[in-house]
């Protein structure tokens, strides 16, 4: 009984973890420049096929890690200069088009550079089962959580303790104030995009060994870590994190005890019963319009 | 009798009371002026009153029928429309929609209708159009009429959101600012506007900065400050009011 | 004036139908028209929602999934007939949409793309799962479209029945835009507390062309369903919701023709592309990113204007 709870609940957590990531990407990015980044999850996708095919190439597992990061970010700073930027003054609509646009442009492209099949990538330290009070959990869950968790602090502390990241959270509050404090606000949008592409990125990397992945797996993931942003309250970060948990967690306890089919659905259930009463989710800011 | 009584009535913003235990009538046929230093409450108690703001505590009257907490396309119906400080125009139309829009209620909006354009929606429409045209020279745009609301200078849109409120035919009307941004000349037309908008028995309720525009317009002043009534009467007994006076030379040290 | 502007653009898309089928070498040709002719009149709807009011869904497909399957599983279990069973589909649909708008249409932004994109997925993914009813994943076959001893079948059945449907949603929302209705909810879009204070119950007209819209979904998704003989999931899938959207905006936001240029354009355009298969996705983003950037308005407007003002220079 127990021993079940606790294996969906690791499940749970690690693909959480995940999600987490995904939705401060989203974070990240909303809060610098009030655009919803529809390829994040081409990020994660981009992060996993990377380092996969480049393992397979024959690099050492930590060169490959480095290799694809730096390349997911380059793919994220392109976006944001090629896309996102010419359309500073569009309308939110046009801009959501631009983003879906960026992320069937990237499938596409990684269905050209690789195919369509499933990658692989093997687990960093072996697949030996770790037992835990009944439940079992795989070392790479391990990693996954260990791996975010670490994100997560490195990237508080760049906000909360390095000048950059405060001049990004300034630049969140008040665009225009801090452009007039001399902060170079089209760098923190470069910036936000390149952050949330490696924080993708890393995701993809730690779950490939679970999930493997194919050149269309961003799309769930990326969905579901939108999801997690909305649910938090847009451009929350530690929003995003919790929401993310929430989400996986939610998921897996509802396949394992209600039905698997409905895995996918279960976030979206969640986020529209949030909505519904709070309708800037959990933890968004509640302000009154001004007229 | 009066048109409009405000009881008690207070708005709290994360506990800083931007109206506080504000009471006053309004008597119908009159214009009236609310003034105050900037961030005395004005545009707060505009947004109680015509119900884009819920207040916190008290009680609003309209015409006695208690309309605290209704939301403005009622108070619409019964008979109150307002103008922005900061514009809301309807930017993807044009003028005279704008104003027409304005007509909404008086206009019968019927989806089938509207959808096959019978008929009678031609008419009504025809006809609407006409009085909005009419609205338009009244307050001075007449000659936007098939502009583009964007394409518009800021004073004939500030000119165009009277139009719109008054097509809609309230008995009380509340101008929030209507002469900000408008150099002397055009301040003196919108005095005009508003002196005949109030001669067509429309009841005017001003927020205003131009005191020589309050002070010549209006028959009753609200003074108010940090919320709160600092004085009300006459422009005379306002003006000599020495709260009034030092709110505002408090105000511009 | 607006009134011979909207009958020469009715006249002229009426002539453009009527000889599109010369033109045409064999039925491959109006199978492709047929999806642009249904992919443009639930565009039309959809345009009322995004364009002129100001609210976007990212799960209309749903919608059109809804129709579609209605119409279906009341034909082929139940042997209702198919006008009863395309009517039964838009009330159902309606009526679903009317439940889940008032909640949602209170969201903003981004928050309503979520919620719309949410219920697109779970209506997905309860077609995918209910097999029982829906088919599952291999999904259902339907029959023709019959109405009482008539049989709608051939090439040419559909496009005329497809045509003259479209025909029939242009005229129905250029007569809505140009109503009282249709200025309300434009005047959302403009200014939502502006409406409010002369009058306008926003809630309400968000409520109205949300059902609308969704309305016309379904009706298309039912005439679809007899049109393909064989309808899965996928009809319902996010990628459809963003294709539908993505008509619009390409074609033209609060432009009724431009929503059926945007939906021609992109309905004919994977055929154009079947000679590079691979690079289809890589072309279709581009174009979606490309027109965003340099002509935000959409093609139509874009177009408008730069003729205007050439024809005012000239």
């Amino acid at each position: 009984m127990f021993a079940e709870f606790l294996q969906y609940l690791l499940s749970g957590i690690t693909v959480g973890a995940i999600y987490a990531l995904a939705g401060l990407g989203f974070a990240i990015i909303y809060n610098s420049s009030h655009v919803i980044n529809f390829a994040q999850g081409e990020f994660i996708m981009i992060g996993g096929m990377a380092t996969s095919s480049l393992v397979a190439a024959g690099l050492p597992l930590w060169a490959a890690v480095l290799l694809a990061v730096v390349i997911t970010m380059l793919v994220g700073v392109a976006v944001e200069f090629f896309a996102v930027r010419p359309a500073r003054n569009a309308d939110v609509v046009a801009v959501i088009i631009i983003t879906i646009g960026a992320s069937i442009f990237l499938r596409g492209l990684a269905q050209l550079i690789w195919d369509k099949e499933s990658h692989a990538l093997p687990s960093f330290s072996g697949d030996a089962p770790i037992h835990l009070l009944g439940a079992t959990i795989v070392p790479q869950s391990l990693w996954v959580i260990g791996v975010s968790f670490l994100s997560i602090l490195v990237l508080g502390w760049f906000f909360n303790r390095t000048l950059f990241g405060k001049a990004m959270l300034a630049t969140a509050y008040n665009r225009l104030a801090a452009q007039l404090m001399g902060i170079r606000v089209k760098r923190v949008l470069t910036a936000s995009f390149g952050m949330s592409a490696i924080l993708g990125a890393i995701g993809g990397i730690v779950i490939t060994p679970i999930t493997y992945t194919n050149y269309e797996a961003g799309v769930m993931l990326g969905l579901k870590g939108f999801s997690a942003a909305v649910l938090g309250g847009l451009g929350n970060g530690l929003g995003a994190v919790v929401g993310g948990l929430i989400v996986g967690i939610a998921e897996s306890l509802g396949a394992g005890y209600i039905s698997s089919s409905y895995k996918d659905a279960i976030a979206f259930v969640i986020i529209l019963f949030v909505l519904f009463f709070m309708p800037n989710g959990l933890f968004g800011k509640r302000g009154t319009e001004r007229v | 009798m009066s048109l409009l009584r405000v009881t008690d009535l207070s708005k709290g913003f994360g506990g800083v009371l931007a109206v506080a235990d504000l009471s006053f009538t309004i008597n119908p046929g009159t214009i009236h002026s609310i003034i105050g230093p900037n961030g005395a409450g004005k545009t707060t108690l505009f947004n109680l009153i015509t119900g884009v703001y819920k207040p916190t505590s008290g009680r609003i009257l309209f015409d006695d029928v208690d309309i605290t907490g209704k939301p403005p396309y009622e108070l619409a119906a019964l008979g109150m429309s307002r103008t922005f400080q900061n514009l809301q125009i309807f930017f993807n139309m044009t003028a005279l929609e704008n104003v027409m829009v304005g007509a909404h209620l008086h206009l019968q909006p019927r989806l089938l209708a509207s959808l096959l354009h019978l008929p009678s929606v031609r008419r009504r429409d025809a006809v609407c159009r006409e009085r909005c045209v009419e609205l338009m020279e009244f307050v001075g745009c007449g000659k936007y009429r098939d502009a583009d609301a964007a394409s518009m200078p800021y004073g004939a849109l500030k000119r165009l959101e009277i139009a719109r409120a008054l097509a809609s035919q309230p008995r009380l009307l509340l101008l929030d600012e209507p002469a900000a941004g408008l150099n002397a000349t055009e301040s003196r037309e919108i005095d005009e506007v508003i002196k005949a908008v109030a001669a067509k028995g429309v009841t005017v309720v001003l927020v205003e900065h131009d005191m020589k525009m309050v002070m010549g317009l209006s028959d009753h002043i609200l003074a108010l400050d940090y919320g709160r009534k600092l004085a009300e009467g006459t422009p005379a007994e306002v003006g000599k009011n020495p709260d009034v006076i030092s709110a505002y030379l408090g105000a511009a040290n | 004036m607006q009134m011979k502007a909207r009958t020469t653009g009715l006249a002229a898309m009426a002539i453009i139908l009527a000889v599109m089928p010369l033109t045409f070498p064999n039925g491959y040709y109006y199978d492709i028209a047929d999806t642009a002719l249904f992919n443009a009149v639930v565009c039309v709807g959809l345009n009322l929602l995004i364009g002129y009011t100001g609210q976007i869904s990212l799960g209309h497909a749903g919608f059109f999934a809804l129709g579609a399957y209605a119409s279906a599983i009341l034909t082929l279990r139940w042997h209702v007939p198919p006008l009863v069973a395309l009517l039964a589909g838009a009330a159902m649909v309606g009526s679903l949409a009317f439940v889940i708008a008032r909640p949602i249409l209170r969201l903003k932004g981004h928050y309503l793309a979520m919620a719309t994109l949410g219920i697109g997925i779970i209506i997905f993914i309860v077609l995918n799962t209910e097999s029982w009813l829906t088919g599952g994943p291999d999904g259902l076959t339907t029959d023709n479209f019959t109405l009482l001893s008539w049989k709608l079948k051939g090439d040419g059945g559909w496009y005329w029945v497809g045509g003259g449907l479209l025909l029939l949603a242009v005229w129905l929302s250029l007569n809505l835009i140009d109503s009282p209705v249709g200025r309300a909810l434009r005047a959302v879009h403009g200014s939502e507390v502006g409406a409010e204070v002369v009058g306008v119950n926003t809630t309400h007209y968000k409520v109205l062309v949300f059902v609308v819209s969704a309305v016309f979904a379904s009706v298309v998704g039912s005439l679809f369903a007899h049109r393909i003989g064989l309808i899965t999931p996928g009809i319902g899938s996010f990628f459809r919701s963003v294709e539908l959207v993505t008509m619009v905006v390409l074609g033209g936001m609060a432009s009724t023709f431009g929503a059926v240029v945007g939906a021609v354009i992109l309905s004919v355009l994977p055929h154009v592309l079947t000679a590079f298969e691979d690079y289809e996705a890589v072309v279709l983003g581009l174009i979606m990113m490309t027109t965003m950037i340099f002509m935000p308005k959409g093609l139509v407007p874009t177009i408008a204007r730069l003729w205007r003002r050439r024809r005012a220079s000239a």
